[in-house]
Parts: C-alpha cells; structure tokens; sequence
C-alpha cells in the first residue's frame, strides 16, 4: 500500500460572516491511523470534519481525502467517495422510521446489487460485530438507550467496509463501561481491517487508550501534533488544559503501558519521514 | 485499495476445483453470483479453491465465501482455499468465526404477521384506548383551565396574546380570500335558477343566509384546522420528541397551561372574529355577483339584507365557531401530546390532527343543524 496520506489539508480557511473558524489551516492523516482532533467548544473541529465529508466546503484551500480533490469534485465523483468512508455521528443520525437493521442494511440496499436475504445476514454481522444483541436489530432507534444508539450508528458506518471512519464525539454520553468497550471496539477495526479513523472527542481516557496522533485545534490553526506523550511536553495553553486538572492527570496515570506499548509500535509512516 | 470493477466470479475448473476471481466486494458480488448451478454441483471427497485471482475481499465477499465453504462442508465435502492472499485472512478468520457461532445459536424468533382478525382486535383495542386518552386529556385540561378561573393571576396572557396573533390576524387574508370565492360561487349557482322564476332578489335570501349560517363558520373553521391545528400538533410533537415536554414539567411548569390553555383561549377568541370577518366578505362577494348577473344594486342588496337575515341568523353562525375552535385545539393539542419516537411520528399525528378535527368540525355541524331544526331556530 502506498505512504500517501489518506486526508491532505492545506491552507483551509473558513469563516462565518464576521466569525473566522480557520485561518490558513494544514493538517495530514495517514493510512491505517487513528487520528484524533480535540479542541475547545467553537474551536472548529466539527465544522472541519464536515468538510471533509463533504457537508461543508471551506472559504480556501484545498481538502484532499482518499487522494480525491474535493474542490469541484464532480456529482459521480462525489458519489463513489461517499461510499467510501462511513461516519458516525454524534447523536447517531439514524432514521427513525427504519429499524436498527434496516438502517444497516441500507447502504447496502443503495449502493449494490446484493438480495435481501444476504444484506439481512450481512446487517446480523455487523450487529454482532459492534456488540449489540441480535434482537436489537428489529428495534427502532426511538428504543434505543445511548450506548446501543452510537454502536448501532457505528455499524452503519461499517455498512459498506469503509476504508475511512470519521466518529463524532464517538464516546460522549456513555457510562465509563460502555466507553471503555468502544475503545477496544475502535482499536479492533483499525487493526484486524487497516481503517484509518478520523475522530472528533473530549474523552480523554479514549485519547489515551486508542489514539496514534492527537491534533489540538485553537484560534484557527493546528497547535499540536503528535502523540498524547508528545503533546503532553509540549507548553502551549491550548494544550495544557487537556493535561492539567485532576482528570487529565488521572487519565495519563491510567494508560497502561501495554496500549502505550502497542501506540509506539503501530505507530505508522508518519514517524519514519 | 482501488476501486475494482472486474465482478466477482466462480468457475468450475475440474469437478474438485473452484477458481475465484474478480472484486468479491459488496459493489463486485452480484446476487446471483452463486445460483443454482454452482450450488447444485455434487460437492465430495477433497476441494481445493484457488483464490489467487481474487482482486479485492471486504466483509460481503468474505461472508458469501464463507456460507459456500460451510455449505459444502455440510454436504460432506472437504474444501480448501489456495493462494488466498495474506491481507484477506483477517475478514476470512472473522467470518467463518461468525458463521459457525450463528450456526450453533438458535435461529432469531420470527414474529409471525397475524390473523386479520387479530388486527382488526388490535386497532379497536387501539381506537379504544385514544378515545379514553382524549377523554382524560379534556378532563385535565378543563381541570387546568378551572384552577385559571380560580386563580386569574396565573393566567399567561403573553402566549395567549401571541396565539390569537398567529392563529387569527395572520390568518385574515386567506379567510377573507376563501370566503369571499365561496360568496361569488354560491350567488353565481343561484342567479341562474332565480332568473327563470324573476326572482332575483332572493338572491341576497341565499347568500345572506347560506353564507352567515353555515358557509362562513364552516370554512373558516376548515382553514383554521388545516392551518393552526396542524402546527399545534407538530409545535407539541416535535417538542415531546426532543424532551422539552419533560424539561418543563421538571422545571415546574404544567405543559397544559403553557402550552395548551392559551391556545384554547387564543382561538377561542379568535375563531369567532375569523368567523364575522368571513361573513363579511362572503357576503359582499354575492353582493358583487348579484349586480353583475341579476342586476341587483348594492343600495337594493342592503336594504333587502336587512329583512331577510335575522340577527338569529348572524348569531347562530358565530355562535358554532367557539365549538369548532375548542375541537380544533383539543385534538390538535392531543396528538401532539401523542407524539413518540421520531419525526415519523410528529408527521404521523400532525396528519392524524388535521383529519380529525376537520371530521370533527362536520360532524359538530350536522348536530347544530339537527339541534337548530328541532328548535325551530
């Protein structure tokens, strides 16, 4: 597989009327990484994920992702890229008048030529692959508590085996259990199938735990890069919140050595330029 | 990994020897990929399958393999994949991990449609328990209403205000539009069977009373419906979807009387001016008809006006509208209360409001005529 990053932003700049989110912004994530953008609220982490898939469009700049343009990027185009990532969105985004199966098996049903039987098959797997209980299937996301909510999201997101995952805020709202289940969970995927995961969070145990490099976003730029042991040396403001005060100690003094052991060891391409 | 298009394929090479090439991915696999004639080959003894050619595997191809493989080896075959390259064991691992667990569980419940004797038990149970809902949903709010009476400080007058605003001002134009249309029809039908017989003063008769009677609270009390209950429904659906409800109830405000008794009282007040508005205008749109195909002056509609309609006549017609106005706002309310789930169901009830108190509306109408017969009003 080639070292080409699998998203390239450079220059990105965008702005709300008077209200400037990014000034001149440039930011790579590499293949098979799990790649994190933190920041403060209204820092522009979200806006900046939904450009990059294709909800938004920045004022300049250029956003390259899967080695696509996506500046005048075509309606075809933007079609088979789409089928190419899956995102998981912060409040699930499921249709509610679909059941849990139904909106697994709907990208399915969009973009193949698969009969029902094996798309049914397929959504049970996925089901059982993100950890839910196979009768979750016929349920409606309206029944749904929160945590099978984000798995349920999450297995549509696999519907199509993506090679890019975007998860927005993938672990807000869970029980501490839950949450630690979802980082083996995200970890899981990026080594049994080589995704690339792109994520928007707070959780700063799930920063820790399951991401290769953090991105701290403030004032419009890029502040920090690097693993959270390398961010956490470094002095800017932005930065120091997510290690300062009692929770972010706490976290740093519960990342096992093995999960660390395992971050430098996959740590990807990027360190080897 | 590039997007393949070669299909994924299966060929037979010899009777112990699968050869598998192409895309076996969701987009590559088509449904019939495996049919009845590959399926129907005598699986035995030992197979091999090369899967040297294959481009590209994701989860789909890496399930349907695995079903083929199993089913063979069900059949009693012995079959081997070849030269499958490295970067696909992982999904092919997790695969046939995950079919030979679903092959052990028990087959998932199917939940059998039902006998339509059974659904027709189900929606009277289910019409049952909504009349009983609206029963008790009319006693809480008449409850909530009786402690405003008690209590006058209590009352919002500020919603109240805003509803009779969007609810009734806002709506004068398309009332006064609507209505106006109707008198134009109703003297255009008259002119032509009153001109046979010369009578064609008699056409104020109709007008005068169709229009003040019936035609006037009627369709002001459709529009209203189609207008106002409908967003009644779906401002309470869409706030009982997204917990606002509940957040009331714990900050200590009673929905009813933040949400429901100023719509009640608003349209209460309301309907009725809506009413005397379409009356107006009814009326001078078979004033405008009467003199353009009967010949009948503005001077001679008037003064004929005020000997054929009673003010009986007048009061009866406003007289229905705070009837019509407190069904549009109950049931509008209610199905909005009804609301769970989703914006499936905000739709649904909003659908449900409408139909409903447009219904209502007639029916309440037919039993004032009823009413008014037998009083000889």
């Amino acid at each position: 597989m080639n070292n080409k990053p699998v998203i390239a932003i450079s220059k990105v700049s965008t702005r709300f009327g008077e209200h400037i989110v990014h000034t001149e912004l440039d930011l790579e994530v590499q293949r098979a990484e799990i790649f994190a953008l933190v920041g403060g609220s209204g820092s522009g982490k979200s806006t900046l994920l939904r450009e990059m898939i294709l909800l938004q469009s920045p004022d300049a700049g250029s956003i390259s992702v899967l080695g696509v343009d996506l500046q005048g990027i075509t309606g075809a185009q933007a079609l088979a890229l789409r089928q190419r990532w899956g995102v998981m969105f912060q409040s699930g985004g499921l249709f509610g008048s679909l059941t849990v199966k139904e909106n697994i098996g709907l990208p399915l049903r969009e973009h193949t030529r698969l009969d029902d039987v094996l798309i049914d098959e397929i959504a049970d797997w996925k089901i059982a692959m993100t950890g839910l209980k196979p009768e979750v299937g016929m349920q409606y996301p309206a029944e749904l508590s929160g945590g099978m909510m984000k798995r349920a999201s999450l297995a549509r997101a696999l519907a199509l085996d993506p090679e890019l995952l975007f998860l927005d805020e993938p672990t807000a709202g869970l029980d501490p259990e839950s949450a630690g289940e979802f980082d083996q969970l995200v970890r899981e995927l990026r080594d049994r199938f080589g995704l690339s995961i792109v994520m928007i969070t707070h959780d700063i145990d799930l920063l820790w735990q399951v991401a290769d490099r953090v991105a701290v976003l403030a004032d419009g730029k890029v502040q920090g890069i690097g693993s959270m042991a390398e961010l956490s040396q470094l002095d800017h403001p932005a930065i120091r919140k997510f290690f300062a005060g009692p929770r972010g100690r706490a976290a740093q003094e519960n990342s096992s050595p093995p999960a660390r052991r395992n971050e430098i060891k996959t740590r990807p391409s990027w360190k080897q330029k | 990994m590039k997007l393949s298009t070669t299909p994924a394929a299966i060929t037979l090479r010899s009777t112990q020897k699968y050869a598998l090439s192409g895309a076996w991915t969701a987009r590559g696999i088509d449904s019939n990929l495996l049919d009845d004639k590959t399926m129907a080959t005598p699986a035995r003894g030992q197979m091999v399958m090369d899967g040297g050619q294959i481009e590209a595997l994701d989860s789909v191809g890496a399930w349907v393999l695995q079903k083929f493989l199993h089913r063979l080896r069900q059949n009693g075959a012995v079959v081997e994949v070849s030269n499958l390259p490295p970067a696909f064991a992982p999904i092919m691992a997790v695969a046939a991990e995950e079919i030979s667990h679903r092959a052990d569980a028990p087959a998932a419940p199917t939940v059998s449609p039902g006998s339509s004797l059974e659904s027709i038990g189900r929606s009277t149970k289910e019409l049952a328990e909504q009349g009983l809902a609206l029963f008790s949903f009319v006693g809480e709010t008449s409850i909530a209403l009786a402690g405003w009476i008690a209590h006058p400080a209590r009352v919002r007058w500020r919603p109240i205000l805003y509803n009779i605003r969007s609810a009734g001002f806002d709506a004068l134009p398309i009332v006064g539009l609507i209505s106006f249309l109707l008198g134009i029809v109703v003297a255009y039908q008259g002119a032509d069977q009153l001109r046979q017989y010369g009578a064609n003063i008699f056409v104020v008769d109709l007008v005068g009373l169709s229009m003040l009677r019936e035609f006037a609270p009627l369709i002001t009390a459709i529009i209203i419906a189609g207008r106002s209950g409908s967003a009644y429904a779906a401002q309470i659906g869409t706030m009982a979807v997204t917990e606002e409800i509940d957040a009331m109830r714990t900050i200590g405000i009673a929905p009813l009387e933040q949400l429901v008794l100023p719509k009640i009282i608003g349209l209460l007040i309301a309907l009725p001016l809506l009413t005397v508005f379409a009356d107006l205008l009814g009326v001078f749109g078979g004033m405008i008809m009467a003199r353009a195909q009967l010949g009948v002056s503005f001077a001679e509609f008037i003064e004929r006006f005020t000997k054929a309609v009673s003010v009986t006549a007048y009061l009866i017609g406003v007289g229905k509208a705070p009837v019509f106005a407190l069904v549009i706002t109950v049931v509008g309310c209610f199905q909005g209360f009804r609301t769970h789930g989703g914006a499936d169901s905000v739709g649904r009830q909003t659908t449900r409001s409408v139909v409903q108190s447009i219904f209502l509306v007639i029916v309440a109408d037919a039993l004032f005529s009823i009413a008014f017969s037998a009083l000889d009003l």
